[in-house]
């Protein structure tokens, strides 16, 4: 992990702040860990306590009058496909905020997110395939809505690629996130899909413009495991930042240390 | 105007033209990216017969025949025009009369569509089946039955 991730300076401990706007004080590496850190052990309890929830009443939901028990993939999928275009969105948010004011907790913060947005991305994948097999006939299609979400799966990859690629962190945080921010686009081409053109997979059911057309009994279990979901990636991800600023401070110590000899 | 400003009006600008190019793109090839043509699409396109294509739309209520062996037939309708299927195989389990179906094939030259695959397509309504039985008694709810 220690190769590629040094930032020279970037998260040196020894800053002046006298120069720092208030933004960038409250991003300081060192004051947003002691700022999240201590909510970590929450988070990992609130997480459990929503997935515990959520799946024993999606369990318990009565199946569906036309999919019978077959609903209820919809739990694991369902909030895999939300949470693989909020991190997307999250990550091309840091990206931008990391090219607009140049500030490496930012970077780190867009790096570290990636790989759970592709883990979302593929999971959705998957279970929607094993959906799709006994409900609609067919494991894949490629009509506008499957098509898209592989797109995204491909950008994640993409992102990541870029990050190994560039030896300089500086550089590669610049390239990857061009390439977060332009893929943004996809994440409207996505929800909008089933919408614009006419397509194998069904159109929105819970984020519409009307009300939700899912049952309340089998609605609530999927907008707890929702936000299981969201608060998985929010502990994972903030962990995931503890360890960057954490490798690429080893390595700046340890250029130090090959500087004094 | 600071190096920020000026870098946020890059991305902004960046963003506004990429958006205007995939919008384009995307609509020039609305054609290709439809799953299926419904059956007025293919009326108004006069689409060939033995062209592959696929054909969407609700099975007709009380279309559905079954024919000797494995097969079927049934009528794809958009409720403005209707096009007549024959299927040979195995149905999805959604299949139903009244309900979603992409099916892919060809016309032949009397105007009936041949398919080859059956596709059932879900729509966005979940519920439970006792609420669903309980809408039909009162009527207000008319969802397809079984074949």
């Amino acid at each position: 992990m220690g190769g590629g991730c040094g930032n020279q300076g970037a998260f040196a401990l020894t800053r002046s702040w006298s120069k720092m706007s208030i933004m960038q004080a409250y991003a300081n590496p060192t004051r947003f860990l002691n700022l999240t850190q201590p909510l970590v052990p929450w988070l990992w309890a609130v997480t459990i306590g929503l997935f515990a929830t959520g799946l024993i009443m999606g369990w318990n939901a009565p199946p569906d009058y036309q999919q019978g028990e077959t609903v209820r993939i919809m739990y694991v999928h369902v909030p895999a496909a939300w949470s693989a275009m909020m991190v997307y969105t999250i990550m091309a948010i840091a990206s931008a905020t990391g090219f607009i004011f140049r500030h490496p907790l930012a970077d780190a913060a867009a790096k570290t997110a990636a790989p759970f947005g592709a883990v979302f991305t593929f999971l959705a994948l998957v279970t929607g395939s094993i959906w799709g097999e006994p409900m609609w006939g067919t494991w894949w299609v490629w009509d506008a809505r499957l098509t898209s979400m592989f797109v995204l799966f491909l950008l994640y990859l993409g992102y990541m690629a870029i990050w190994q690629a560039i030896e300089e962190p500086q550089r590669a945080a610049r390239i990857a996130g061009i390439i977060a921010i332009a893929g943004f686009i996809n994440i409207p081409i996505i929800k909008f899909s089933v919408d614009w053109w006419n397509s194998l997979h069904q159109p929105a059911s819970v984020f519409r413009m009307d009300r939700p057309t899912i049952a309340p009994e089998l609605l609530w279990p999927l907008l707890i495991m929702g936000l299981g979901y969201t608060f998985l990636f929010l502990v994972l991800h903030l962990t995931a930042i503890k360890t960057e600023i954490t490798s690429r401070r080893i390595r700046q110590m340890r250029i130090a240390n090959i500087r004094e000899l | 105007m600071t190096r920020k400003q000026k870098r946020l009006m890059m991305l902004c600008a960046g963003l506004a033209v990429l958006a205007v190019a995939a919008g384009l793109v995307l609509y020039a090839m609305r054609d290709n990216i439809v799953f299926f043509y419904t059956p007025s699409d293919i009326t108004e396109k006069a689409i060939p017969p033995g062209t592959r294509i696929r054909l969407g739309g609700l099975v007709e209520q009380g279309s559905f025949k079954k024919g000797e062996g494995a097969v079927v037939t049934f009528t794809v309708t958009d409720t403005l025009k209707t096009i007549p299927v024959t299927y040979t195989g195995q149905l999805p389990d959604l299949f139903r009369e009244g309900q979603g179906v992409v099916t892919e094939g060809a016309l032949d030259a009397t105007g009936l569509f041949v398919a080859d695959t059956v596709l059932a397509k879900h729509d966005e309504n979940y519920m439970p089946k006792e609420l669903a039985d309980s809408l039909k008694e009162k009527g207000v709810w008319n969802e397809g039955k079984k074949p």
